[in-house]
């Protein structure tokens, strides 16, 4: 790959995105502007108790509602799902329990939206409310009522408990040893886009249709397949462009059941669209997180162990809690060495909605205590935060402790351009009382090594198709959720074949046409739809390259496809356009039809929980923050943030800035404003305008910088930027906070309130901190015993074939 | 309660449309007229993606009552590109990287069309003031006001 990259002709350049057209005009249709003839309107009826039995459901009334067509409860929707294999506790439509408030309990199809909403007034139910659990403290503490009573006890949903290597002699190698107990809070995805779904059952065919705006249509064809008894074949899922999802549209939802369902009786189309209250319950959000990290390291900063304890919140259901369990553990070990690594995770069942993946899967909060607790352990050892850091990094080509294959690792890089361009040195304890500067680093997965249910088929295929016109179509199941995913596979294509993005025609995100892409998630989608997409883009190039190669009497070897021309290298003269080269083709082999199938490589850790973590590569990121902290009013105010993102190589440096200026943007609404909260029971703030998320006003300057490091495996040596980034502004923020104001506040969000609090606590000789004062009283079980790979960290695993 | 029967003229077209008199605007201009550009992203005039102009205020649509709009000249996002062309505004959008997911955009284009109709030369502080009502999730708006900035340059003709 490294001699096609000096001619790149549309890799690396800053190019519009390929549907920006249609959605700066309006016209490109996302869900909720679809309509069908004969379309009904559906609306949900939500529990409004947290933790209650139903004792009777009456949708008489409702159903006597002129214009009221159809009304399901539970009873209609009974079989269990979920998103994960281990997890299939939902189901579309509570059944004889509620267990969060705002869950649906009945669904009702009308004629109109006014009649929908009306008939929802009319059905009466009747709870018998059970004493809700709120907190991670209750959850551990009481084991009655339980929420859900198919796991072993109590309201606990999932433990983990590795050890790598040998913690007590680690710890018996320090010099000192710290120990930190951080609060992350809950927050939610707050897509601009309301979830909606259009379902449309055909009889004839006896097949359903359903629209919809989520990040996953493969698994939601199997949600719906397996709650609605039909045979996968006979459902098709197309996902509409997507109005920002962030992790929170990866999950099938009750309003796309419930919308097939209400179709499937009426034989209408039905579409139902949340309204904003309702995403803040369909949430899927960040857990809210407390974490215990203790740290041994030697006089000079080396650690010598880790442990780390995570107690997650995870709402009512399980979602994709099972993998966040992990992703608590699992990353601390691609930025930093650490010789013995003990790290215990339990994910507990609260009244609450569910709590899933967002932006950075389960990583932003451990990455949180993991960055703050390392400053803090640097300004103990006297040393710069920094120089800590760079004592312990990973590099390239190693395995962790915990069976991760790092390939490519820009990290020190990032660390130096980070350095340099913020001034660091020059401004770290050096700035006036209220000013202050913060540093954090952070990494993540290029995609998930294994796919949410077992099976050894590939995660992503693309086909390219080219046709006499010259016209060449790619097709792909990959959803574009605004992270550019057309972009990219137009871009890939259109190197390959020397044409220019806007000429390849896209078929995307439609499980009866496409071949499969298990979907935007994890960060997968330019490592594996963009390899399957090289793939296939390079065998129509063989073919074409063959035919045009008899047609001007040189080798194939000679020739290259640019600017819509095929052309001998050493005599471009000697030339064809695509178009005809294309026409050429098709004369000589038939149909240019090709395909591409990507497949993470193996893992390297056999252990149980060695499923979650593996990915074929890392992205690894650095930044500075600084901040201007009013001691009066308790306010941060953030002035300017830098973040060096090692992206492999760019495919489109514009999207790859973009990801970044938004992954801060996010950061920031995290560590300042955002809570996901509840009160009696209930969500505090359901509202756009409750739920406070940064405005322009507050978006501080981005100095976004691109370390390239090109990534063996991935296409045109790119990696991942949408959620990388993202992950160590939290703590840089909060580290800045401490540099600026001398306290420390180990629980996001970081308000005016709480800074108040701790400079308050200081003036009056205390330590200055704001955060969790014990950990809960919870045994975990011994750890499993995991063997570190042999000679770590010089361990190198066998070459690829 | 009948229906009431009003008149709008949208992006320049002259429509007679009977509505709820709680019907919204934007819910009269998607559903009634098919006109799906402007966006409900809360329904509560929070976030702005539903901005269109009436009378050649700028307003959310969301809240305000299509009876209201009576005998109103309204703009929405399908009403700035003329001919196939885009407006500046949109094309300095899509050329600076301003679009992620878009479903913020045809609401922050209209606000940005205000602004430069108000202000052909603003300040970034301007800028930001101009789209402080509406949000974005996706870009952090860095390239959302390089692109208003832009657009102002080039719609000056400097």
């Amino acid at each position: 790959m490294a001699s096609a990259r000096r001619s790149l002709n549309v890799v690396g350049k800053p190019l519009p995105r390929v549907d920006a057209w249609g959605k700066a005009t309006g016209r490109t249709r996302y869900a909720d502007d679809l309509s069908l003839p004969r379309m009904l309107y559906g609306r949900l009826l939500l529990s409004t108790q947290p933790h209650a039995l139903i004792k009777r459901i009456d949708v008489s009334r409702a159903l006597e509602l002129e214009g009221v067509v159809a009304v399901i409860t539970g009873r209609d929707v009974p079989v269990r799902y979920g998103i994960m294999p281990v997890g299939q506790d939902e189901t579309a439509l509570a059944v004889d329990k509620v267990r969060y408030a705002g869950e649906p309990v009945a669904a009702v199809a009308a004629l109109d939206e006014d009649t929908a909403e009306e008939a929802l007034s009319l059905i009466e139910v009747e709870y018998e409310p059970l004493r809700p659990i709120m907190s991670i403290e209750e959850a551990l503490r009481l084991p009655e009522p339980r929420i859900h009573d198919y796991v072993p006890a109590g309201n606990i949903h999932r433990l983990a408990s590795l050890e790598f290597g040998d913690v007590a002699q680690g710890f018996a190698e320090a010099d000192y040893v710290r120990e930190d107990l951080f609060f992350f809070q809950g927050n939610t995805h707050l897509p601009m886009e309301q979830h909606s779904a259009l379902a449309y059952w055909d009889p004839a065919e006896g097949k359903l249709t359903l629209w919809s705006s989520t990040q996953t249509p493969h698994y939601v064809q199997r949600a719906l397949a397996k709650a609605l008894e039909l045979p996968e074949n006979r459902v098709r899922v197309i996902a509409t462009p997507v109005g920002g999802g962030f992790g929170g549209k990866s999950d099938p939802f009750h309003h796309e059941i419930c919308a097939a369902k209400l179709s499937m009786l009426t034989g209408r189309p039905v579409k139902i669209t949340l309204t904003r209250e309702e995403v803040f319950y369909a949430h899927r959000g960040r857990h809210p997180e407390l974490m215990w990290v203790r740290t041994g390291v030697k006089r000079d900063g080396r650690i010598t162990a880790m442990e780390f304890q995570a107690f997650l919140d995870g709402g009512a259901y399980s979602s994709y809690g099972p993998a966040t369990t992990y992703y608590a553990g699992t990353f601390q070990t691609i930025t930093y060495r650490i010789p013995h690594y003990r790290f215990q995770a339990v994910r507990v069942f609260t009244n609450k909605p569910p709590c899933g993946p967002k932006r950075g899967h389960g990583t932003p909060q451990p990455r949180y205590a993991l960055e703050v607790h390392l400053d803090k352990l640097a300004h103990d050892l006297g040393l710069d935060p920094v120089e800590l850091r760079l004592r312990n990094l990973t590099g390239p080509n190693e395995v962790t402790v915990n069976w991760l294959h790092i390939t490519s690792n820009g990290l020190r890089q990032c660390i130096e351009r980070i350095v340099e361009a913020s001034g660091w040195r020059e401004k770290r304890g050096r700035l006036p009382y209220g000013r202050g500067i913060g540093f954090a680093v952070s990494a993540y997965m290029c995609g998930a090594g294994l796919p949410i249910y077992y099976n050894d088929m590939p995660h992503s295929e693309v086909q390219v198709k080219v046709d006499r016109s010259g016209n060449v179509t790619a097709y792909s199941m990959a959803i574009d959720i605004g992270q550019g995913s057309d972009t990219v596979i137009a871009t890939v294509v259109a190197e390959v074949l020397g044409l220019y993005p806007e000429d390849i025609r896209l078929v995307t995100a439609d499980t009866d046409l496409t071949p499969i892409d298990l979907g935007s998630y994890s960060s997968r989608v330019t490592m594996m739809v963009g390899n399957a997409a090289y793939e296939a883009a390079m065998k129509a190039r063989q073919l074409i390259f063959r035919a045009a190669a008899r047609e001007l009497g040189v080798p194939v070897r000679r020739l290259e496809a640019r600017d819509r021309t095929v052309f001998d290298r050493r005599d471009p003269s000697r030339a064809l356009p695509f178009a005809e080269a294309a026409r050429l083709a098709e004369a000589r082999f038939g149909l240019i039809s090709t395909i591409g199938s990507y497949r993470p490589p193996q893992r390297l850790g056999t252990y149980k929980g060695s499923g979650v973590g593996p990915s074929p590569a890392y992205s690894y990121s650095a930044c500075a923050v600084e901040v201007q902290c009013d001691p009066e009013t308790g306010e941060v105010k953030v002035e300017k943030v830098w973040l060096a993102h090692d992206i492999g190589r760019p495919i489109n440096p514009i999207l790859v800035e973009g990801q970044i200026e938004g992954s801060v943007y996010m950061a920031l609404g995290e560590v300042l404003m955002e809570e996901q909260a509840f009160r009696k029971g209930q969500h505090r703030a359901p509202s756009m305008l409750d739920y406070k998320s940064p405005t322009i006003k507050e978006m501080p300057p981005v100095v976004s910088i691109l370390v390239e490091t090109d990534e063996p495996r991935g296409p045109f040596g790119a990696k991942e930027v949408g959620q990388g980034p993202l992950l160590c502004v939290i703590p840089a923020v909060a580290n800045a906070v401490y540099d600026a104001l001398g306290v420390r506040i180990d629980e996001t969000p970081i308000t005016p309130e709480k800074v108040l609090k701790a400079l308050d606590e200081k003036a009056k000789g205390g330590p200055g901190r704001v955060g969790p004062e014990r950990k809960p009283d919870f045994a975990f079980r011994e750890p499993t015993r995991v063997e570190r790979p042999p000679g770590w960290p010089h361990y190198r695993p066998h070459e690829e074939g | 309660m009948p229906k009431r029967l009003i008149n709008l003229t949208v992006n320049g077209e002259a429509y007679e449309v009977a509505v709820e008199p709680w019907w919204s605007l934007l819910y009269t201009v998607r559903e009634e007229l098919g006109l799906t550009g402007s966006k409900e992203g809360c329904g509560t005039g929070d976030c702005g993606a539903c901005s269109m102009l009436v009378d050649g205020r700028l307003v959310t649509s969301c809240i305000m009552l299509a009876v209201e709009a009576d005998g109103c000249q309204v703009t929405t996002i399908e009403g700035l590109a003329t001919d196939g062309n885009l407006h500046p505004v949109q094309q300095a959008f899509v050329e600076k990287g301003a679009v992620q997911c878009g479903y913020c955009i045809p609401g922050m284009v209209m606000a940005a069309y205000d602004l430069l109709r108000r202000n052909p030369n603003p300040t970034l502080e301007e800028v930001r003031l101009g789209l402080a009502g509406n949000l974005c999730r996706c870009t952090g708006y860095a390239k959302i006001y390089e692109a208003v900035l832009a657009a102002a340059e080039r719609m000056r003709g400097d």
